[in-house]
């Protein structure tokens, strides 16, 4: 199939990028979306052109290093996909596709569709954690765990960090990966101690590093690739909104 | 062959202490001598890797009071491979009280390892496996659990006893967020200095002991050298030499080959474990291979035509004209031989013209019956999600035409070559994960590799490494050292020559081709003469790769061209040695089968008279032979036995 | 961490999103349990004018004699000017944040215009803010209009009544009002179902459900029920 790519090119964070158009021709719908990526980037190293730059690892939709918004939708039309695993025949011959990194205050754009995340570890380092000095832990049944809570738990924690939220969120607001930590943790016994803490530290170093609050629009939902459910968000302030009524402490 | 490689020293592990394979464990980590904590503030260690070997020493030796240096080649560490690990992890617990116990997990991996791996250490991984599940428990690791809120257990690889503790099919991630939750904590405390998007490029060894490394920030291409006290490295698996295989996409090599090259031994470079049930290859576009989780051959049943060239629509060929070539060769185990067996048996299939698919390169996994048997809905519980990522990958549904299923390059035995303590040749280098060679021996069991990374980052090095640490801090290094200028310097002469040679054949195209001829010679099924072809075939590659690569842009930006040229580079050096080590065993075992040593029912025929030895290779410099160091291995504990699944 | 560091913590966490978006909750059901109020009194128009005005004055009387004349209406309507500053406040101090998250663009901040209305966005969800505003601008004009009286479309009057109606007599006014309420209705749909999720109360897709549809039917009886009476007027069914 023949399709018109326009891709957004910027060569370092500093540079004001744009987008490029390039015709690409005999493309196979038994392609992954990236893997096309990877046969134009072929065509361009060969024409000593610079290839386009965009971050992957394992494309099997786990690891949360890709991420391009594909026609204004983060990871593309398909839901509960991440782009390495959008296949081709998703789009039909001569469609135009245009490719956009995320956008968000605090994911600066690298270079071309690579962005940095690193303010997401940093809300992990805040507080998304339980603590377990290594050696410490107890038997591993001497605190059982309802399956209903360990299975909430588990869906909280499937979220791969991509930043697909933030990238939707018209307030630009990361509140679901939060939410997702959040009721992750919340949800376990060992989680309880330091749960009014976490909430109130993780939600701090959201705000601080500049990602909008949550109106309850839904597109993080709409577009996460593991769809972490929008009452994660709930939980979220259920939990903040709690600990501050409780002092915290 | 010895024009190939030349006959060194043996070498032994000296570092387990005497007496009863019990008792060891505990006998070492009393004679380890200890850093008290007010020096360990002192005494700084780099870990390169932050995947569940690296990520959990990282955060264990930060707690312990160490200053740690931490770095990965992702944009968080969070990201390492050992996210995408599916199916579980084992683990001695008896819960299950069918007869498991420390002893038999012990048994299995040897076993399972064809007898190629040292007991001593294979004894400590077993006894570490229940202290993983506690430790990650505690830190809200969500496995699955039963109604009455306790641990589910189930069997995995063909062991006849539930050890293997699982999340849904991400135990992986699961697992490996907890370490890196973990890690997160030690960073914000300053115990761990965190370097993500930084790719280790060499090795710094000064008076003979591992002091440092040097770095190329991969956002600025800044290079630099950092120094520690100690080196540790866990930096995964080769397995990407192949192009094509389960792995991520920049799990390479370098960080071990280049230690490698500063004279660390590479051990069992050859033993690589290719999975059978993995999605196959739909044209040369094909950038990786997606596992599928071998819990379906529980209830898939496996099968090609009985004619060559049978085209037919899958559904519209009779029973009759099937062949469920498992269940035909292997009665007693069926479709659920160990995955080297049934890995060869597809290829065996498919070299006499009896493959399906696109270019014959795939086996029929028949889920028909078991729909059938359990209905739809029982294989859709079970299986749906596999089912939907295979829907996703192919177009073709599952429930209604048979899966194409292929084996594809998956793990690798083979790493650096460690001691006891996990220590490497070169003094001060420890290696944990799958980038040692220490645990597998010639085959992987399933669900151990997870078990090995924790054990290794957990509870092992935190214990081990003291005893080498005591002796520092070591004298002050810096920038102005020679020997390290001397490898900083190296690295940006490579990086420069890189740039330079502007040719005409990109990167990924010497990469595909390597992999092609290692997958040839060097997969499945090896013998002398096309092992020979080979390494021929990478020299010559080599030397066009380094006069007509075509690498653009410049070293100070974000360049993927480079980083993957680089990481190419060494593949092309590792799947020499690989060949190398391939034909110099002339045995069958594990993973690795030598078409001249088989039974005369073409199972593997294992030589223990004369291969009974980890092959622990030395670099012989740019134009040398490599140096064969033997470690021979010996069982008191296990009784050595040929693998039989009939 | 240590407690002192914690309740630090908090007094910061009291500017939080989290806890804005909690103010805004609360004032926004406050307005809301007036407007109910407001639109129940409204409706008393088709009782006649003395029943409005009585209503109007009882307004007035209401708690006497323990509080002074207009008291009760007083504290009525310091509560009422409390929730809506806190409510405006909090909701600048949050566009603003969002505007810095997006650069100043928010979901238009991507070139491609082929998902213009993101995955599954309503109308709603994209008025809330200028919707605000025209409330705003609205309130203004209407207390002019109908308390205060400055301006008297339609000729003024001592009985609230007959300035209702003889504003209402006119097209442009009604018709005015109208847009207001139709901004009203829409801050409302997606208003109060965010009011609930930014408290904590979904709790699960069915619940989110339920939370919007609720949320529909409030915007629904206050947007008709503050309607009917214009429309009426204007009809010329009351006069
Ligand atoms: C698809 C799949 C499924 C699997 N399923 C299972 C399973 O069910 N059970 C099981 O037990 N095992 C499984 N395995 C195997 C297991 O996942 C791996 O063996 C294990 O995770 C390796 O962990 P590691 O920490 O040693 O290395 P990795 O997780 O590979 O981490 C390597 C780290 O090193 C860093 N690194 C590498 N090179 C450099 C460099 N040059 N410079 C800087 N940093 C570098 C990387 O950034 C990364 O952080 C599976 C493997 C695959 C591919
Ligand atoms: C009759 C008057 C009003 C009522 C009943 C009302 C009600 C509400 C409610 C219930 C919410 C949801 C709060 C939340 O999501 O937690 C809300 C949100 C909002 N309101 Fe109002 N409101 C009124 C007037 C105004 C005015 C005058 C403004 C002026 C700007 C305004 C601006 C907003 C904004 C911007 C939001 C979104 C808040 C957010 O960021 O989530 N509202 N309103
Ligand atoms: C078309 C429908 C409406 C009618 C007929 C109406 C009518 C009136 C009347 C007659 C008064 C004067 C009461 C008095 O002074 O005794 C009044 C006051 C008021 N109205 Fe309305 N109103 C309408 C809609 C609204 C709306 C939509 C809002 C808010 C968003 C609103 C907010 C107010 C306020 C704040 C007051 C002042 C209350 C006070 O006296 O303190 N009204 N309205
Ligand atoms: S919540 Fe969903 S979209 Fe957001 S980071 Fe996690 S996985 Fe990605
Ligand atoms: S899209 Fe944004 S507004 Fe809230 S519900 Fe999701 S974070
Ligand atoms: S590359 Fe790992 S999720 Fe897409």
């Amino acid at each position: 199939m023949k399709i018109t790519l326009r891709v957004w090119r910027q060569k370092n964070s500093d540079a004001k990028g744009q987008m490029v158009s390039y015709q690409l021709d005999d493309i196979s719908p038994d392609m992954s979306f990236l893997e096309m990526l990877d046969v134009l980037n072929e065509r361009l190293t060969l024409d000593g052109e610079d290839p386009i730059a965009f971050d992957s690892d394992c494309r099997e939709g786990i690891c949360g290093a890709c991420g391009l918004v594909i026609n204004g939708l983060a990871h593309g039309p398909e839901g509960l996909t991440t782009t390495c695993q959008l296949q081709m025949r998703s789009f039909n011959d001569g469609d135009v596709i245009e490719v956009e990194p995320w956008r968000a205050q605090p994911f600066t754009v690298l270079k071309d569709l690579v962005v940095e995340r690193s303010s997401f570890d940093r809300i992990i380092q805040a507080g998304g954690y339980i603590t377990a000095p290594t050696g410490t832990a107890p038997e591993a049944h001497a605190t059982p765990v309802a399956k209903t809570d360990a299975d909430r738990a588990f869906d909280a924690a499937t979220c791969i960090g991509c930043g697909a939220c933030v990238a939707a969120c018209p307030n630009g607001s990361a509140s679901l990966f939060l939410g997702a930590k959040i009721t992750h943790l919340a949800s376990l016994p060992q989680g309880q101690p330091e749960r009014d803490e976490r909430a109130l530290n993780m939600l701090h170093q959201h705000d601080e590093e500049g990602f909008g609050g949550c109106t309850q629009i839904g597109e993080c939902t709409a577009v996460c690739p593991v769809g972490i459910p929008l009452d994660m968000i709930s939980q979220l302030n259920h939990d903040v909104l709690g600990a501050l009524s409780r002092g915290g402490n | 062959m010895t024009e190939l490689f030349t006959v060194g020293e043996p070498i032994a592990d000296t570092k387990a202490p005497a007496g009863p394979i019990s008792e060891q464990w505990d006998t070492r980590r009393f004679e380890a001598r200890l850093v008290n904590p007010a020096n360990r503030r002192k005494l700084s260690v780099i870990v390169v890797g932050t995947g569940l070997a690296g990520a959990s020493a990282a955060a264990t030796l930060g707690e312990a009071g160490y200053h740690v240096l931490n770095y990965c080649y992702q944009d968080s560490p969070r990201r390492a491979h050992s996210i995408a690990a599916q199916g579980g992890i084992n683990a001695a617990k008896n819960y299950r009280n069918d007869g498991d116990s420390i002893h038999r997990l012990f048994y299995d991996t040897v076993k399972g390892g064809d007898y190629r791996s040292r007991e001593s250490n294979v004894y400590r991984l077993s006894q570490v496996s229940v202290e993983i599940i506690d430790q990650c428990v505690a830190q809200g690791v969500p496995f699955a659990r039963e109604y009455g809120g306790l641990l589910d257990n189930r069997s995995f690889g063909g062991v006849q006893v539930s050890r293997t503790f699982y999340a849904r099919g991400q135990t992986g991630q699961q697992l490996l967020l907890g370490a890196y939750q973990a890690l997160e904590r030690q960073i914000a405390a300053g115990n761990v200095e965190t370097y993500t998007r930084h790719e280790m490029l060499e090795l710094v060894v000064v008076d003979d002991r591992a002091r440092g490394i040097v770095v190329r920030n991969m956002v600025t291409g800044e290079i630099s050298t950092h120094f520690a006290d100690a080196v540790v490295l866990a930096t995964g698996g080769y397995g990407n030499a192949y192009f094509l295989s389960t792995n991520a996409m920049g799990c390479n090599v370098t960080a071990t080959w280049r230690a490698h090259r500063k004279g660390a031994l590479f051990a069992n470079p050859c033993f690589t474990q290719i999975h059978p049930t993995c999605i196959p290859v739909s044209g040369e576009h094909q950038s990786k291979l997606t596992l599928m989780s071998e819990s379906l051959r529980n209830d898939g049943r496996i099968w090609v035509p009985k004619e060559l060239g049978d085209k037919r629509d899958p559904r519209e060929i009779p029973e009759e004209d099937r062949d469920y070539y498992l269940e035909r060769r292997y009665p007693a185990f069926g479709n659920l031989v160990p995955r080297d067996v049934a890995s060869r048996a597809a290829k065996e299939v498919c070299d006499e013209g009896r493959g399906v698919g696109p270019g014959g390169m795939g086996v029929y996994l028949d889920f028909a019956d078991a729909i059938r048997r359990m209905g739809r809905q029982a294989v859709k519980a079970k299986y749906g999600n596999l089912f939907d990522m295979y829907q996703k990958i192919t177009d073709e549904n599952p429930y209604e035409v048979p899966m194409r299923i292929f084996p594809a390059v998956h793990y690798t035995m083979g790493g650096l070559w460690v001691d006891y303590d996990l220590q490497a040749t070169i003094p001060g280098l420890f290696v944990i994960g799958e980038a040692n060679f220490s645990d597998h021996g010639a085959n992987r069991l399933g669900a151990s590799a997870l078990m090995q990374g924790l054990a290794d980052g957990y509870f092992v090095l935190p214990n081990t490494i003291n005893d080498y640490l005591a002796d520092g801090p070591f004298e002050e290094v810096d920038e102005s050292n020679p020997q390290a200028a001397a490898a900083q310097e190296a690295v940006q002469q490579r990086i420069d020559k890189l740039l330079s040679i502007n040719g005409n054949r990109t990167v990924d195209s010497f990469h595909r081709e390597l992999g092609k001829i290692l997958w040839e010679y060097c997969g499945m099924e090896r013998n002398a003469e096309g092992l020979k072809k080979a390494i021929g075939l990478i020299r010559d590659l080599r030397a066009e790769f380094w006069t007509s690569v075509k690498v653009t842009g410049e070293n100070e930006e974000l360049n993927q061209t480079l980083e993957r040229a680089g990481r190419v580079a060494d593949f092309f050096e590792l799947g020499e040695l690989m060949c190398i080590d391939a034909l110099h065993r002339n045995e069958s075992c594990g993973g690795h089968f030598r078409s001249e040593s088989q039974t005369e029912d073409h199972e593997a025929l294992r030589d223990d008279e004369n291969y009974a030895y980890v092959a622990a290779w030395g670099w012989g410099g740019e134009d040398g032979k490599p140096i064969l160091h033997k470690e021979d291995l010996e069982y008191d504990y296990v009784e050595m036995k040929q693998r039989s699944y009939k | 961490m240590a407690t002192s560091n914690l309740t630090q913590r908090r007094t910061a966490m009291l500017r939080s999103s989290v806890a804005l978006k909690a103010a805004m909750a609360v004032t926004g059901f406050i307005l809301v349990l007036f407007l109910i109020a407001h639109m129940y009194g409204n409706l008393k128009i088709f009782e006649g004018q003395a029943a409005f005005d009585v209503y109007s004055a009882s307004l007035r009387t209401l708690g006497e004699p323990i509080l002074p004349h207009g008291g009760a209406l007083w504290i009525m309507r310091i509560v009422l000017l409390a929730s809506v500053l806190i409510h405006i406040t909090a909701a600048v101090i949050l566009w603003r944040r969002a505007r810095v998250a997006t650069g100043g663009k928010g979901s238009g901040r991507y070139h491609s215009s082929a998902a213009r209305r993101g995955a599954q966005r309503t109308y709603a969800s994209f008025t809330l803010r200028w919707g605000g505003i025209v409330i705003a601008l609205f309130v203004i004009y209407h207390l002019l209009h109908l308390t205060v009286n400055v301006i008297a479309p339609g000729g003024a009057s001592e009985s609230p009544y007959v300035r209702t109606v003889n504003g209402f007599e006119i097209w442009w006014v009604v018709l005015s009002y109208a847009i207001a309420l139709l901004a009203l209705g829409f801050h409302l749909r997606h208003g109060m179902w965010a009011a609930f999720a930014s408290l904590g109360a979904n709790k699960s897709p069915q619940r989110r459900r339920n939370l919007n549809i609720f949320a529909i039917i409030i915007a629904l009886v206050i947007t008709v029920g503050f309607l009917v009476p214009p429309v009426a007027v204007l009809f010329g069914w009351v006069s």
